[in-house]
C-alpha cells in the first residue's frame, strides 16, 4: 500500500431494478403506453360537463333518499337477493368441496386434478355477469338463474382457496392419520379437514358477503334480485329511489361484514 | 451538562412510572442505568428526547429546558441526542447507508432526504463511521440482511452521524449473544471517549454495566436507589435494586476478556410473506 | 350421585348442552336453506329448467366453431378493456393513499373526525359493485371508456385503501420511533419510517387489484361503459353465437395472461 486515494466516495441509492436496460425499457414502455392510452381514449368533455349537474342531482338525491314510493319493489328485490345469497352460498360451497379436493395436487390423481383445475379456471375467468347472461338464457329470467350463477362462481372462488389450503397443509399430520390404517374418507375427515376447517369457515362467511354484493348486480341482466330494480330506477332517472336502494345495499353489506366478523370469532 | 430534576411520568393508564428522578450527567461521562424490568429505565431515556412526554419536572441540556420546547425546537434538540435501540430499530427495508443517513434527517430538508440527495460531507462522514465499525463494505446491503451485531453497529452509526452531545442507549445488548454484547458495549465506550460524549445506557446485565460504565444508577419502581461507582455495587445494593437473591456470582471483578475474533451470529434472512387472506381482502 | 359406572366411561366430543345447541343451529340452517330454496322455486318456471340441458346442448352446437375471423374487430375492445383496468387501478391507488393514511389509526390526523370519514369512503366504495358504479356514471357522464375507467377507480379505492391502511397499522412502531428520535420532521418520519415498511404491501395490493379489475372490466360494456362487454352484448342480442364463443375465449385468454403477469410481479416484489 503505497498510495491512498482520498477522493470523496460518492453514494447513490442503488436502483430498485438492477439492470439498466430493463429499467429503461420499463420507463419508456410506461410512457409509450400512457400516451397511447390518452390518444385512443376519447373523452367527450362537453358531455362530461353537461353530466355534472345530473351528477349533482344524483348526489343530492341522497338527501333525503326516497324509500317510500318504490318500497314494495325494493323490499321484494332485497328479499330475493338474500334468498339467492343463502341458497347459492350453501350449494356453491357444498359443490366446491369435491372440486377443491380434486384440485389439490398433493391428494388428487393427475386426471382428476387437471379436470378440477379446468373447472376452477373457467369459473374464475368469467365475471359473474357473463355467467348470469348464459344462465338466464338457459333457465329463463328470475332468481333461479341468479342462484346457479352465484353457485358456480362460488365454486371457482372457494374451490381454489380450498385446494391451495390443502396443498399448504402439514403433510406430517395427514400422514400420521393414514398410518393408523384409516380409509380414504376417514383420512380426509381426520387428517385433512381439521387443518383446513377454521380458515374455510371464515372464507365461507366472506363468500356470503361477496355473493350478496354480486346478487345486487346480476339482476341487471335478468338474474333476479335487487339489481333489476336498481337498473329500472336509473333508466327512469329516479335518482332518489336509486339512492335508497344503494343505501340499503351498503347497510346490508356492512351488516354482513360485521356479522361474519363476529361469527368467525365465535367459530374459531 | 444534562440535568434531570424531579422528573415524574404518569402514564394514561394511571401507572406512576417515575417518581421524581434527579440525575446530573457531566460531560463525557458514561453512565449505566440498571434495574429490574418495569423500573422505569426506558421511560427515563424516552423522556429525555421526549419520545415519551414527561408529566412534570425539568430536563436541561446545556441550560435549555427540553420539556418546554415547541415542536420545531424539539426536533433541533433531538439532533443533539443520538439514540440507540434495543431491537436496533433499523428501518429494515432500507439499505445500511440509508439507515445511517437517517441520522442526518434533522439537518436536511424533506425533498433533499426524499430524493436521497444528502450533502457529500454527510456521505463522507457516513462512510467514515461505517469504516470505523467495520461495515463500509456493506453500505448497499439491506438492513434485514445483517446479523444482530452488525445491525446494532449500524444503529450506532446512525446515532453518531447526528453529531450528538449525548447518547441515549436503550438496552443495546438485549437481543445479542454474550460475546457480541461485549463487543458492542466496548465499541460504545470507545466511541464515547473518542468523541468525548456522555451516554446514558439502560442495561439489565449488571456485569456488563460494571465492566463498561463509570457510574451506575440503580432504579427501582421509578425511584433511584443507588447512584455511585461500579465497584461500590455490593450485594446489599443489588438486593435493594432487584430484591433478595444470591449475588455472589454476579459481582465479580471481571478483567477485560481477550480480544475475540469477528464471529457474528448470522441471522437467517427471512423473506416476509404477505398474508394470503390479507391480500385477498378477507379480513 | 347414586351410581358410578365402574368402567365404560363414555366419551363425547361435546357436552350435552353444546351438542343440543349445535343440533339446533344445524336445524335452523337447514330450515333456512329449504325455506329460501322454496321461495326461489316459487318464482321459477320449472319447465324452462328441465329444458335447460337441451338448450345448453343446442347453444353449444351453435357456438362451435368460433368465428375466428371476428378476432380482427376485437383488437380495439380488448385494448379498451385493458386500459379501463389499468388506468382505473392507477387512479384508484393514487386516491387510496391519502384515504388509507387518514384511516390508519397510527397516522390519521384526527381519530374522531377524519378517520370515520375515511372509513365511510372505504365502506361505500367497497359495497357498490363496479357495474353499479358504471350504471350511474353512464347516466351521469355518458357512455364510453371514460365512464368505465372512473367506475373501476371508484370501486377499487375502497379495496386498496382498506388493505393499505391495515398494512400501515401493522408496521413496526420501533422503526418509526427511531427515525423520530433523530429529529426528523413529520414528513420525513413518514418518508423514512413508514413508506419503506408498507411499500411491498402497497405494490402487492395494486397488482392484485389490477388482476381483479381486468376481470371486472370485461363486463362494464354491458351497461355501455366500454370494453369488450359491448361486443359481447351486441353479439348476444344479435344471436351471433360463433362470435360469442370467440369473445369468451379471448376473455379467458386475457384473464389467464393477466393472472400470470400479476403472479410474476408479486413474486418479484416479495
Amino acid at each position: 500500500m503505497s498510495l491512498v486515494v482520498t477522493a470523496p466516495r460518492r453514494w447513490k441509492k442503488p436502483p430498485l431494478i438492477k439492470s439498466a436496460w430493463l429499467r429503461w425499457i420499463l420507463t419508456i414502455g410506461a410512457v409509450v403506453y400512457l400516451t397511447l392510452v390518452f390518444q385512443t381514449t376519447p373523452v367527450n368533455w362537453t358531455r362530461v360537463w353537461e353530466g355534472l349537474p345530473r351528477g349533482a342531482a344524483f348526489v343530492s338525491a341522497f338527501f333525503p333518499p326516497d324509500f317510500v314510493s318504490r318500497w314494495d319493489e325494493i323490499a321484494e328485490g332485497i328479499a330475493e337477493s338474500l334468498w339467492m345469497t343463502v341458497v347459492s352460498t350453501v350449494v356453491g360451497i357444498a359443490l366446491s368441496i369435491p372440486v377443491g379436493i380434486g384440485a389439490a395436487k398433493n391428494i388428487a390423481p393427475a386426471p382428476v386434478y387437471y379436470f378440477c383445475r379446468a373447472v376452477l379456471a373457467v369459473s374464475r375467468s368469467f365475471q359473474e355477469i357473463i355467467l348470469a347472461i348464459f344462465f338466464v338464457k338457459l333457465f329463463g329470467f328470475g332468481p333461479f338463474a341468479g342462484f346457479v350463477t352465484l353457485s358456480f362462481a362460488t365454486i371457482g372462488f372457494y374451490g381454489k382457496l380450498l385446494a391451495e389450503d390443502i396443498e399448504d397443509m402439514d403433510a406430517g399430520q395427514a400422514e400420521a392419520v393414514r398410518a393408523s390404517g384409516a380409509s380414504w374418507l376417514q383420512w380426509i375427515n381426520y387428517g385433512v379437514q381439521p387443518q383446513v376447517m377454521p380458515r374455510m369457515i371464515g372464507l365461507g362467511l366472506y363468500r356470503f358477503d361477496i355473493n350478496f354484493r354480486e346478487s345486487a348486480v346480476i339482476g341487471i341482466v335478468g338474474g333476479g334480485g335487487i339489481g333489476a330494480t336498481l337498473n329500472t330506477a336509473f333508466d327512469r332517472y329516479e335518482f332518489d329511489s336509486a339512492a335508497a336502494i344503494i343505501i340499503v345495499i351498503i347497510a346490508i353489506v356492512m351488516l354482513c361484514e360485521y356479522g361474519s366478523g363476529y361469527l368467525r370469532r365465535w367459530v374459531q | 451538562m444534562l440535568r434531570i430534576k424531579g422528573l415524574t411520568k404518569r402514564y394514561r393508564t394511571g401507572d406512576l412510572a417515575l417518581k421524581g428522578i434527579d440525575i446530573d450527567v457531566p460531560d463525557g461521562q458514561v453512565m449505566a442505568l440498571i434495574g429490574p424490568s418495569g423500573a422505569g429505565k426506558s421511560t427515563v431515556i424516552r423522556c429525555i428526547n421526549r419520545l415519551v412526554e414527561p408529566t412534570s419536572g425539568s430536563i436541561t441540556l446545556n441550560d435549555t429546558d427540553i420539556v418546554k420546547l415547541g415542536s420545531a425546537d424539539l426536533r433541533r434538540m433531538r439532533r443533539r441526542m443520538g439514540m440507540i435501540f434495543q431491537e436496533y430499530a433499523l428501518v429494515e427495508r432500507l439499505s445500511v447507508m440509508e439507515n445511517v443517513l437517517t441520522g442526518r434527517l434533522g439537518y436536511v430538508g424533506f425533498w433533499q432526504s426524499w430524493l436521497r440527495r444528502f450533502p457529500q460531507s454527510d456521505i463522507d462522514e457516513a462512510f467514515r463511521l461505517l469504516e470505523r465499525v467495520g461495515l463500509d463494505h456493506m453500505a448497499d446491503k439491506r438492513a434485514d440482511e445483517l446479523s444482530g451485531g452488525q445491525r446494532q453497529r449500524v444503529g450506532i452509526c446512525r446515532a453518531l452521524i447526528q453529531n450528538p452531545e449525548l447518547l441515549l442507549v436503550d438496552e443495546p445488548t438485549a437481543s445479542l449473544d454474550p460475546k457480541t454484547s461485549r463487543q458492542i458495549m466496548r465499541l460504545i465506550r470507545e466511541l464515547c471517549s473518542e468523541r468525548h460524549l456522555s451516554a446514558i445506557i439502560n442495561i439489565h446485565d449488571v456485569m456488563l454495566a460494571q465492566m463498561f460504565a463509570e457510574r451506575i444508577v440503580g432504579l427501582r419502581l421509578g425511584e433511584i436507589v443507588y447512584d455511585g461507582p461500579p465497584d461500590k455495587l455490593t450485594p446489599a445494593v443489588l438486593t435493594s435494586i432487584y430484591g433478595e437473591e444470591d449475588w455472589s456470582a454476579t459481582i465479580r471483578k471481571v478483567d477485560e476478556e481477550a480480544p475475540d475474533e469477528e464471529a457474528d451470529n448470522v441471522v437467517p434472512f427471512e423473506v416476509p410473506r404477505p398474508d394470503r387472506d390479507r391480500l385477498a381482502g378477507l379480513t | 350421585m347414586t351410581t358410578i359406572p365402574a368402567r365404560g366411561r363414555t366419551w363425547r366430543r361435546r357436552d350435552r348442552r353444546t351438542e343440543l345447541l349445535v343440533w339446533a343451529a344445524w336445524l335452523f340452517a337447514v330450515a333456512l336453506f329449504v325455506g329460501c330454496f322454496q321461495l326461489i322455486s316459487d318464482k321459477t318456471i320449472w319447465a324452462f329448467v328441465w329444458d335447460a340441458p337441451t338448450q345448453a346442448g343446442d347453444l353449444a352446437v351453435r357456438m362451435v366453431p368460433p368465428d375466428w375471423l371476428y378476432i380482427r374487430t376485437l383488437g380495439r375492445p380488448i385494448w379498451d378493456t385493458i386500459n379501463i383496468a389499468t388506468i382505473g387501478t392507477l387512479i384508484a391507488i393514487l386516491l387510496a393513499i391519502p384515504v388509507a393514511y387518514c384511516a390508519a389509526r397510527n397516522t390519521t390526523p384526527s381519530v374522531s373526525i377524519v378517520r370515520p370519514i375515511a372509513l365511510f369512503i372505504i365502506v361505500s366504495s367497497r359495497s357498490i359493485n363496479a357495474l353499479i358504479w358504471a350504471l350511474m356514471l353512464v347516466t351521469i357522464i355518458g357512455p364510453g371508456v371514460f365512464s368505465g375507467i372512473i367506475a373501476i377507480a371508484l370501486r377499487s379505492i375502497g379495496f386498496c385503501a382498506k388493505l393499505l391502511y391495515e398494512a400501515i397499522e401493522e408496521i413496526d412502531e420501533g422503526q418509526v420511533e427511531a427515525v423520530r428520535a433523530t429529529g426528523a420532521s413529520g414528513a420525513q418520519v413518514t418518508g423514512y419510517g413508514i413508506v419503506p415498511q408498507v411499500l411491498p404491501a402497497f405494490a402487492g395490493i395494486s397488482v392484485f387489484r389490477w388482476d381483479i379489475n381486468i376481470r371486472e372490466s370485461t363486463v362494464l360494456g354491458l351497461v355501455g361503459a366500454g370494453g369488450i362487454g359491448l361486443e359481447l352484448n351486441a353479439a348476444i342480442t344479435q344471436l351471433y353465437w360463433t362470435q360469442v364463443s370467440l369473445i369468451l375465449l379471448v376473455i379467458i385468454g386475457t384473464v389467464i395472461v393477466s393472472e400470470w403477469v400479476s403472479a410474476k410481479i408479486r413474486h418479484a416484489i416479495i
